[in-house]
């Protein structure tokens, strides 16, 4: 279980996040929902100590992370994947070499071992023998799944998605979406995702988290944020996506 | 106009720290491993090898020019003999680190840049973070490594080259002989020019790496903050080699070195 106690950040004066409490476990998908510039990716990140809170503390598998040096997080980096916004695929390097980096990094494997769990990892996301392509040649749906099967190769226990389906074709959207609730039931990973695409966000949620000025405004179910009397809520699902929300 | 300078100051403050929080980083993990000596390997031939080309152009020019310009000088005084040790002397304790340092900050130092900076901008260094992967220890000591081992095998390759552009204009237009002029190099230069030109580009050279994956790491807003931060790295790397360089002249005289 990941958990969120009291979580504080700012930036040049200006807060972010202001007490933000979250849990999420294995086996289940947790939705951020916000408008841009809410604080949602900034959660993700100070869980994974890519940015520091400000207060509040970080408990991963019982581990209380928050005094943690990056040394100690960087072992415990090895049991959360996340799927950035743009990719972020090392675009000196073609696919398997993409998606073979953090087996070399952190296992001692033959080539061919590491060969065969790139395959797997590319056979998941239904990109198989593309191994030789560069970043720069691939669409953007393309990007996303070889990021997500560089993501998975560890077999991660918790997986976190900063904004999966944006940019994307509504087909392209419904095979991440696929893939996202492939991972939750068949290796029963505890999920993150990140979005303000409401419609994407229904189809992978098993709970959700609504942020609105840096606090926590509705936390629940795909039913009860439907029957939220909410006027933000209420706005956004009648919109479409959570940019449409009036204030 | 005491709110922009207290705000200047702070800035510069807050500045000056994170520089130096940076090399604190990466001193902690000099001393223990991983080091990733392919990386290192690779990383030599694109900063070291890669860089002969322009650092021969370079040298072969200085000593070409140096020997034209103190050559006709010295012939006013019936002195032109002493070619050959003034131009191996200055280069190899001066003119060579230096100039050749400045090549490396502009090719190298800018290059380290653009690259981490467009890595870092692109949200690949937290890619590589959340991978569970140190970048310090990938990105930045492997460079720092290739810079210190490969900068003063450049500096000695590029003196060789200025002393045979010296050469040249000597035979050519000084009207001295090869063997005069070889042997006058060799009785001009004392153990101490070479260990003077050999301590300054080892200091220089990790220096321009490190300043490099500084503003390579910290940059930030897109394209326009990769070439801020490329235009930084080569400004203050080269007013860092003439500052280190006047302090460890300096400090070598009081030697008596």
């Amino acid at each position: 279980m990941i958990e969120l106690y009291d979580i504080h950040k700012s930036f040049e004066g200006k807060p972010v996040l202001k007490g933000v409490n979250l849990k999420i476990d294995q086996g289940e998908t947790l939705v951020i929902l916000g408008r841009s510039g809410c604080g949602k990716s900034v959660t993700l990140k100070i869980i994974l100590r890519l940015i520091k809170q400000d207060q509040g503390r970080i408990v991963i598998d019982g581990e209380d992370t928050t005094s943690y040096t990056e040394e100690q997080m960087l072992m415990l980096r090895k049991k959360i994947g996340m799927l950035f916004q743009g990719s972020a695929l090392f675009d000196s390097m073609n696919v398997k070499e993409n998606v073979a980096y953090p087996l070399r990094e952190h296992l001692k494997l033959s080539e061919d071992q590491i060969s065969q769990k790139v395959a797997q990892a590319l056979s998941f996301v239904e990109l198989s023998g593309t191994e030789q392509i560069m970043p720069s040649e691939l669409s953007g749906g393309m990007k996303k799944r070889v990021a997500l099967a560089r993501a998975i190769v560890l077999e991660p226990r918790y997986m976190f998605y900063d904004e999966p389906t944006t940019g994307l074709d509504p087909l392209t959207s419904r095979k991440i979406n696929e893939l996202i609730n492939k991972l939750k039931d068949e290796h029963k990973v505890g999920s993150i995702v990140v979005t303000h695409e409401i419609a994407n966000a229904f189809k992978v949620a098993d709970r959700f988290e609504v942020i609105k000025d840096g606090e926590i405004l509705f936390s629940g179910t795909s039913n009860e944020l439907k029957g939220s009397k909410l006027k933000f809520v209420q706005d956004f699902i009648k919109g479409g996506t959570i940019e449409n929300a009036k204030q | 106009m005491k709110e922009y300078i207290l705000n200047t100051a702070s800035s510069a403050l807050v500045a000056l720290y994170r520089f130096f929080a940076f090399h604190w980083e990466v001193a902690k993990r000099l001393v223990r491993p991983p080091y990733y000596p392919k990386l290192i390997w690779e990383q030599m031939d694109r900063v070291g090898v890669d860089s002969l080309p322009i650092v021969v152009l370079t040298s072969f020019f200085t000593g070409f020019v140096l020997a034209f310009q103190i050559g006709y000088a010295l012939m006013r005084f019936g002195a032109k003999l002493y070619v050959g040790g003034i131009v191996s002397v200055s280069l190899v304790r001066e003119l060579g680190p230096v100039l050749i340092s400045l090549v490396f900050a502009g090719r190298v130092g800018a290059g380290i840049t653009a690259e981490l900076g467009s890595m870092q901008v692109s949200e690949q260094i937290d890619a590589m973070r959340a991978l569970a992967t140190d970048p310090i220890r990938k990105l930045v000591l492997t460079r720092f490594f290739a810079a210190v081992i490969m900068l003063p095998i450049l500096v000695v390759v590029g003196d060789l080259i200025g002393i045979f552009g010296g050469m040249l204009v000597s035979v050519m237009n000084l009207g001295l002989t090869a063997s005069f002029y070889k042997t006058s190099v060799i009785n001009s230069l004392v153990f101490n020019d070479l260990i003077s030109g050999f301590i300054k580009p080892l200091i220089f050279g990790g220096m321009i790496s490190l300043v490099a994956c500084y503003f390579g790491l910290n940059a930030r807003g897109g394209t326009k903050g990769v070439g801020d931060a490329v235009t930084r790295t080569v400004v203050v790397s080269s007013v860092l080699v003439f500052l280190m360089d006047a302090f460890i002249t300096k400090v070598l005289f009081l030697l008596g070195m």
